[in-house]
């Protein structure tokens, strides 16, 4: 098990130094840097191309590209993401409250998705051709073919302009429900179908049979017997979708005015903000990295037969 | 108390019946399966007893109805299939008429069952020894003292290094080894009756007879009765007290296992017979009797075997294809399904 971890962390070493080349090579290829755009207008053109150049200096912008990333993956490696030219302080110590924001909300839509996700999907499975199942089909297609902007704003809509059952903009912990709901139902959908699928699968094998013939009873043998089995295909799943919520959670955040770093994300590509929209790619990026990479490992504990083969 | 003693299978002492005691009674047993094609009757009004202690093999066809009927009796039919009639009395128990929670103790703490594909049979994600221990510790055994037993179990049935193995998986186990699992998981609990739905044929032969002997062995150890599926009458010479022979879904003919092999009455075993001249060797596989077993979805009136039936032909017994034959007495002890032998019940 130890050796599986190690192997696989070896193996996301280069992912992350891809990860960080692409995050650098953005500025590259968008036609003015951030310096410019901060001064275009703003002054007289000699002055401007003066206050241009110092600063351009300052932040080597005027250094080759590779001497420019070498220089950012060091100071990366020691944790400088770099200055916010906007708000004009450390990236750092804005992302870091913005990125709590978004696990806790990604957090609370997770927990949302599995309960709601793999509770249906095992029910379905168990009830096959019920009402119950029929019903979360259905409901689970309208889920899956829902962007999630339109299902948070129909949220809005309907638990705070119809029903009133909070303010339109909430404050405090009541923050937290709707954001959380479009994201964790929306992906609760794809999730239920998946668990079905998977226990229906599973139900059907011969190991189900022979526990139902020892006398193992129905709860058992949905909880004990067949759903680590589904599992091992649920669990794949769930790493994905984790990187939708992630993705999810730009257009959501910014719909619910949730302080995240999908919210923050917007901004800082509207602000022309550089190190900021870079350092909000690099902790996505390497977030779903880690959740992915969390995923494998949670399978290869899960399924006895993953140590073999690796 | 009673606990602890099913935790010790080498004690051999066995608290069952007295041998001889009728254990199962099966009557008019009706299995069908909804197809695309219609009504697949798999059992069609089977008859069958079992005694304390005895071993009854259940021969015939691949296809003939065998593992529908081993289901049944424990009610292990899942939908497209039903059971539509007929009686099973286990211990004078009505096993049709039982509630969920009975039915669930009847499985396991009264009769065990053995499967033909061991390895498939073995849930892939849980450990050896917790596939084993689970019956007892939903029997009231602690977690510890279940592991403890169910290391005793796989000891029993020879499983090599068994406190090793019962931390192993499944698939780490080669099928001979599965099997010896799955014996010991079916015999867990003590059961009064072993069913055991070809348990080695998905074996290599080198340890098919090792499983035939440990099933015996383990069998007379705690008193059980076994109902042993196969398709080698090499087996069935070697282990049976007592025989049932199926065709197309239902008994065509059964009898202790000397009179049967000495004089079978029905057409249809007599076909068997000849096919497999060297009994008593193990590996004598039934050959197929020209012809083959008529669409289960399509059932002609009369006898099922009549168009395959020679004996027909020789008597010229023209009801075979019109009426289906009821049972008949058939030699001292035995019954069996033909028209032939209308005159000697006469
Ligand atoms: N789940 C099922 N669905 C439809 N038909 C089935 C099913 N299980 C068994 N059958 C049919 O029932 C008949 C008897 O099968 P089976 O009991 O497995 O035969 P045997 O064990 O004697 O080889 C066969 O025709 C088979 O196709
Ligand atoms: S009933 Fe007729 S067809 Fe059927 S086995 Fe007997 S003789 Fe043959
Ligand atoms: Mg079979």
């Amino acid at each position: 098990m130890a050796r599986y971890v190690l192997r696989r962390l070896l193996l996301a070493v280069p992912v992350v130094v891809g990860i960080m080349l692409i995050t650098f090579l953005i500025k590259a290829v968008i036609p003015t840097d951030a310096v410019t755009a901060q001064f275009q207008g703003q002054m007289s053109e000699a002055d401007a191309a003066q206050a241009i150049a110092a600063l351009r200096a300052k932040y080597h912008l005027d250094l080759p590209w590779y001497r420019q990333f070498v220089l950012y993956v060091e100071s990366l490696l020691h944790g400088d993401l770099g200055e916010s030219i906007r708000l004009r302080r450390p990236v750092s110590s804005e992302i870091g409250f913005r990125y709590l924001n978004t696990l806790m909300l990604t957090g609370a839509a997770l927990s949302i998705a599995l309960v709601v996700g793999m509770g249906t999907g095992i029910l379905a499975a168990v009830r096959r051709n019920s009402w119950l199942d029929v019903t979360a089909t259905t409901v689970g297609l309208f889920g899956t073919s829902m962007p999630a902007f339109f299902f948070g704003l129909l949220l809005i809509l309907v638990v705070s302009v119809w029903l009133r059952w909070l303010p339109v903009v909430p404050r405090g912990p009541a923050a937290i429900v709707l954001p959380a709901l479009a994201l964790g139902l929306i992906e609760a959908a794809p999730l239920s179908r998946v668990t079905r699928t998977a226990m229906i699968d599973v139900l059907r094998r011969d190991y189900i049979r022979a526990a139902r013939a020892r006398g193992t009873g129905e709860i058992a043998l949905v909880l004990r017997h067949a759903l680590p089995n589904a599992l091992l295909v649920v669990l794949t799943v769930i790493g994905l979708q984790i990187g939708n919520l992630l993705g999810g959670a730009f257009i959501v955040e910014t719909i619910f005015s949730w302080h995240g770093i999908g919210e923050l994300a917007v901004e800082a590509i509207g602000w022309r903000d550089f190190a900021l929209t870079q350092a909000v790619i690099l902790v996505s990026a390497g977030t779903y990295l880690a959740v992915n990479l969390v995923a494998d490992i949670l399978y290869a504990w899960v399924d006895p037969r993953v140590e073999l083969a690796a | 108390m009673s606990s602890t003693l099913r935790a010790d299978p080498v004690t051999t002492a066995s608290d069952g019946p007295a041998s001889g005691e009728q254990l199962l009674a099966v009557r008019g047993l009706r299995t069908s399966f909804k197809t695309s094609r219609g009504e697949l009757k798999a059992v069609d009004g089977v008859d069958l007893d079992v005694a304390a202690g005895e071993v009854l093999c259940l021969v015939g066809e691949s296809g003939s109805g065998k593992s529908v009927l081993a289901l049944s009796l424990l009610r292990l039919i899942e939908p497209p299939g039903s059971i539509l009639g007929g009686e099973v009395r286990f211990e004078g128990r009505d096993v049709g008429a039982m509630p969920r929670r009975a039915l669930r103790r009847l499985r396991g703490r009264d009769i065990g069952i053995v499967f033909q594909q061991p390895q498939g049979c073995l849930n892939p994600v849980r450990r050896i020894g917790w596939q084993v221990a689970e019956p007892l510790m939903r029997d009231g055994l602690g977690r510890a003292k279940a592991w403890d037993a169910a290391v005793e179990l796989l000891r029993a049935v020879g499983l090599p290094a068994p406190a090793d193995k019962a931390s192993a998986y499944p698939h780490q186990l080669s099928g001979g080894q599965a099997q010896r699992v799955m014996i010991a998981v079916a015999l867990a609990l003590r059961p009064r009756l072993l069913i055991a739905d070809e348990p080695t044929t998905a074996l290599d032969v080198t340890v098919q007879a090792q499983i035939l002997d440990l099933l015996r062995e383990r069998c007379r150890a705690i008193g059980a009765a076994m109902i042993l599926v196969t398709h080698d009458l090499g087996v069935v010479a070697k282990l049976a007290d007592r025989v049932a022979v199926m065709y197309a879904g239902r008994i065509v003919e059964q009898g202790p296992v000397a009179d049967l092999f000495a004089a079978p009455r029905h057409p249809y075993t007599r076909g068997l017979l000849r096919a497999a001249p060297r009994l008593g060797e193990i590996g004598e596989r039934l050959t197929d009797i020209p012809g083959g077993i008529p669409d289960l979805a399509r059932m002609p009136p009369g006898c099922a075997f009549a168009p395959r039936c020679d004996t027909r032909r020789a008597l010229g017994l023209d009801r075979c294809l019109d009426e289906a034959p009821p049972v008949f007495a058939a030699g001292p002890a035995g019954r069996a399904r033909c028209w032939a032998l209308a005159g000697d019940a006469a």
